[in-house]
């Protein structure tokens, strides 16, 4: 049956997500029946995942301004000013339902994705991150069982998902020439049937060579350029992206895109030597909703229509409809306007880097979407309002019902040796070396990556031809947002602004990346605005403006959501970059500091308990999940970071590490592991039960070492910036021991420890 | 002396080859297309890694066929010196202008990391400057590095000094866990019989500063710019 004939009706409309209401909002918009055409680009610019229909009164609420922002949310990436006359411009996006139904290919295409939307701006991608959760791939987690259990046929499938996302990330990025510098990861049970893939890239360019997706000059060519057009990833933003999953998902893997890193590669040279031509007026990438989001968006932006004949796409096969056409998501597609009679210019480029760049259509005064197929019009819609004025709604707010508290942590008995259970904190997922992930990854083309994976807690980047460097870190933490989502988001916030401090570099914006269950649960938009409240304290407080992000809401299969986990990319600079700062002690005899920004030591005795319940070491060693996030403190946080970045500006630190998941005992580990062969002896007092004291989560502190030289003048400026600076060691070689207010809790060789640490992953997934 | 990069499809390292011969080394340097017919003007032609046309049917089987391998071959053949980086050495395997091929790596991944490597001999035009038995630090990021020809070939490299690096641990010794790919013999480079065409699976131009991990690769860029000088100086 022909497009034209199939016959539009409220179950039709129903069937492509779109409600009673929002079908007559279209039908008010046209004047008219939409035909089946014109439904199907309407459901998918009105999708969640294109419209933000949920999200966009709650978003409003993030702070977005600062004389570094030179594009806020609303473009294809955030850009911010570096200095030198460069800019750089950065965005995390998701791509986890493709990745769950097809985890390399949705992962491989998630990165492709956010590739093109930096490279669109005219920025040459320099630098990706990956946020990646999964349900567990381990068993043997003490009190697995208490945590609801988790069968051998899950984990098995979980470690196949880990697998097929690695392979897609490297796939993809090792081809393309763009260097993984780090990210994170982490497993929890309720990600084993909703996976996470956020991808955060980073591009480069020269201020004025920033390009905007706006339609400008009526009768300029609208060019398409890059890979033909599929059936492909029909539906993808609507069907996989908008709604949640059942038994029948896996049916949806036609509706997963399949990605091309090589044609990705040619697209990105040839998309920046046309832009160099000055012929090229405007230019967005075919993602989500293909030809329909990237014809209206221009136009819309531009005040302006946007006329195409489909007869003229290059296409894959014959006999693709109107509609497949405009919904295909086929990917690594661009569409470009350029100046009329210099279309030969930008054609030529695309010619000699063997893509497909034809004109299919022109920039029209009326305000229109128009398409043509077989020279009769098939959708006539008005941009602005498919673009801009889809439905927005103020969904529902409630709280969850409140949980039962849990069973918190009873503290084992003072002097106790937790040497074996510091071990086994050691190779849980959540803590053990990623480096059976990270290198898969080619994390060192473009010869700019200073701190690899591993080797920082932020990846740092210098800029060639300028003195800087940018560092990125990407954190966030669903299982504390699950107990509270607003101070849940805050550590997300700090965490990731205290990992760019730690290795030298100033919080200057950041990013978001927000993974909830479906809207249109009461308890979830509780959820999202709670976390939208943490997000917009926390960056106002540490003045780091959001530019840019993504929203992934129907996180959720056969009615059980995942953890809310909003992640926050932050982007800082080190204005030397010979001062980025790694976490590695590097030499014997350095005296290690504990930072911490908090005025006074630990909170109130009773919270204790409720906080470190809720630690990675309460959930490894204990089985428990319960009581409640650490207490933030902001104020904390930006006097440690504040410190960090002048101690680091002025050479005065050897190494820096923020202290979070496993506490301050890891941490001292990981400076250890990331060293050539060194060790730590660590007196530590404390009021606080042994184990929050070793393993304890609280935020604003790091530990850093320093030469013996530097100790008093580290003192003196931590002094100043009212953060406690207290010596709880020294570099040594040997063994690894930590004392507790005057008793050994943990003593062992190095290599032990680090073996525990090392191996874990590779043991569990090779 | 002018250097020159070859860009195929898919080049990714051209830029980081580019930069460490003109922006560190301060060499003259100029990319060329891979539809360039000629070379006339060059002294040294290196083909840098990458995926070159995707990787498609096999890694570097259809740069081999590209215009500019044409007048690759031809400057080989008349004595000009040439490197093949990763996919680079992947293309100069299959054009048959170096013995062996490189399979997928044994443990079947992509693989990104610092390893070392043996200069097992001074006696090429891109060692010159070297130590044999010297012990380099440069990174691999390679899918298909696993070096492999027929025990005949493999006699005839060792006889003709052909191998010119090994994978080793940091101080000099070859195993089996030194050995990040599978390679036959530990082998991360060879040359051909006349020795002006070299091939490593490592990154010398990702090794051209302590910053951003180490500057032994130097030593393969400087001992090429010597033995140019020489060359020059002797045939002048």
């Amino acid at each position: 049956m022909l497009d034209t004939e199939i016959k539009v009706t409220p179950e039709l409309a129903a069937e492509h997500g779109l409600t009673v209401e929002e079908f007559a909002r279209i039908q008010k918009i046209l004047g008219r029946e939409p035909n089946f055409t014109e439904l199907g680009i309407f459901s998918v610019m009105w999708s969640e995942h294109c419209s933000y229909k949920s999200s966009k009164v709650h978003l409003r609420r993030l702070p977005t301004r600062g004389p570094q922002v030179l594009q806020g949310p609303g473009e294809n990436a955030g850009v911010v000013d570096i200095g030198d006359g460069l800019a750089a411009a950065f965005k995390m996006e998701s791509h986890n339902h493709p990745s769950y139904v097809e985890p390399f290919q949705g992962a491989a295409t998630g990165v492709g994705g956010i590739l093109r939307d930096i490279f669109t701006m005219g920025a040459r991608p320099i630098a990706v991150l990956d946020s990646l959760r999964f349900g567990p791939i381990s068993s043997n987690v003490s009190g697995a069982n208490a945590l609801g259990g988790v069968d051998d046929e899950t984990i098995a499938r979980n470690r196949r998902i880990v697998d097929g996302v690695v392979r897609g990330i490297a796939h993809y990025g090792n081809c393309f020439g763009v260097p993984t510098v780090g990210g994170e990861v982490q497993f929890e049970p309720g990600y084993s049937a909703n996976p996470l893939v956020n991808v955060l890239a980073l591009g480069i360019a020269k201020k004025e060579d920033l390009f905007f997706a706006k339609a400008r000059g009526v009768g300029n060519p609208v060019i398409y350029v890059g890979a033909k057009t599929g059936r492909d990833g029909i539906h993808g933003a609507s069907l996989l992206a908008s709604a949640e999953f059942t038994e029948e998902s896996q049916q949806k893997r036609p509706n997963v895109q399949v990605g091309d890193p090589f044609m990705e590669k040619l697209l990105l040279e040839a998309c920046l030597e046309a832009m160099q031509t000055g012929a090229v007026v405007a230019i967005q990438d075919m993602g989500a909703a293909g030809l329909t989001s990237s014809s209206c968006e221009m136009a819309s932006r531009g005040g302006l229509g946007i006329e195409i004949e489909l007869d003229r796409v290059p296409q894959r096969e014959p006999g693709m409809t109107p509609y497949e056409m405009m919904l295909s998501e086929s990917q690594e597609r661009m569409l470009l306007v350029a100046e009329r009679g210099r279309e030969a210019e930008v054609l030529k480029v695309f010619a000699k880097w063997g893509l497909d760049a034809v004109e299919i259509g022109r920039v029209t005064e009326d305000g229109l979407v128009r398409v043509l197929h077989h020279a009769k019009v098939t959708a006539e819609i008005p941009a602005h309002a498919l673009a801009e004025e889809g439905p927005v709604y103020q969904r529902s707010l409630a709280p969850p019902a409140p949980v039962a508290h849990g069973r918190l942590v009873e503290f084992a008995a003072s002097g106790t040796d937790l040497t074996e259970n510091f071990r086994a904190l050691l190779a849980s997922p959540a803590i053990a070396s990623k480096r059976w992930i990270w290198e898969q990854y080619d994390y060192m083309v473009r010869t700019n990556t200073l701190e690899a994976p591993g080797a920082g807690d932020a990846a740092v980047v210098r800029i060639k031809g300028t003195k800087r460097a940018l560092a990125l870190a990407a954190d966030g933490n669903g299982r504390w947002c699950r107990l509270d989502p607003f101070i849940g988001a805050q550590l997300a916030v700090a965490e990731a602004a205290r990992n760019v401090a730690c290795s030298g570099a100033k919080p200057m914006a950041a990013t978001n990346c927000l993974n909830f269950g479906s809207p249109e649960k009461p308890e979830v938009m509780w959820q999202f605005s709670r976390a939208i409240d943490g997000i917009a304290e926390a960056c106002t407080v540490l003045e780091i403006p959001i530019t840019g992000g993504n929203v992934s809401f129907y996180n959720e299969t056969l009615g059980r959501s995942i953890d809310p986990t909003p992640v926050l990319g932050v982007l800082g600079m080190i204005e030397d970059a010979s001062r980025a700062l790694g976490m590695a002690f590097r030499a014997e005899g350095d005296g290690i500091l504990l930072l911490d920004g908090h005025a006074a030591a630990a909170g109130a005795p009773e919270n204790v308990a409720k906080e470190f319940s809720s630690s990675e070491y309460a959930r490894t060693i204990r089985g428990i999940e319960a009581g409640a996030p650490p207490a933030v403190n902001l104020a904390a946080e930006k006097r440690l970071i504040a410190l960090l970045v002048a101690l680091a500006g002025d050479d005065k630190l050897q190494s820096a590490h923020d202290v979070s998941d496993g506490g301050v005992a890891v941490t001292l580990a990981e400076s250890c592991f990331a060293s050539n062969g060194l060790s730590v002896r660590a007196s530590l007092t404390s009021k606080e039960p042994d184990e929050a004291a070793l393993f304890g989560e609280r935020g604003a502190r790091a530990i850093v070492s320093v030469t013996p030289e530097n100790l008093a003048a580290v003192r003196r400026i931590a002094a100043q910036y009212e953060v406690a600076a207290v010596e709880v060691g020294r570099v040594a070689r040997g063994e690894f021991r930590i004392e507790l207010n005057g008793r050994t809790v943990v003593s062992a060789e190095v290599p032990s420890l680090a073996d525990a640490w090392n191996g874990a992953f590779g043991r569990l997934l090779s | 002396m002018k250097f020159g990069v070859v860009v195929f499809p898919g080049s990714n390292c051209d830029h980081d080859a580019y930069y460490a011969l003109g922006n560190v080394l301060h060499q003259p340097v100029e990319f060329l297309w891979h539809q360039s017919e000629q070379l006339n003007g060059f002294d040294a032609i290196l083909l840098p890694g990458g995926f070159s046309y995707g990787d498609y049917l096999r890694t570097g089987a259809i740069a081999r066929f590209s215009p500019v391998m044409r007048a690759v071959e031809k400057f080989a053949r008349g004595g000009g010196f040439v490197l093949g980086v990763c996919n680079g050495f992947q293309i100069l395997c299959e054009a048959g202008l170096l013995p062996g091929v490189l399979q997928r790596n044994a443990g079947m991944r992509f693989v990104c990391k610092q390893v070392h490597i043996r200069v097992e001999t001074a006696d090429t035009p891109f060692t010159a400057a070297a130590k044999p038995g010297q012990v380099l630090q440069m990174p691999i990021a390679h899918g298909d590095g696993n070096y492999f020809c027929d025990q005949a070939t493999l006699a005839d490299l060792e006889q003709n000094h052909q191998i010119v690096f090994r994978y080793t641990t940091p101080d000099g010794r070859e195993d089996a866990a030194a050995n990040p790919n599978g390679s036959l013999a530990n082998i991360a480079g060879v040359c051909n019989r006349d020795r002006n065409v070299m091939g490593l699976m490592p990154h010398p131009e990702r090794a051209v500063e302590a910053a951003i991990g180490s500057a032994d690769g130097l030593v393969i860029f400087r001992s090429l710019i010597e033995s140019l000088t020489r060359r020059a100086v002797v045939s002048a």
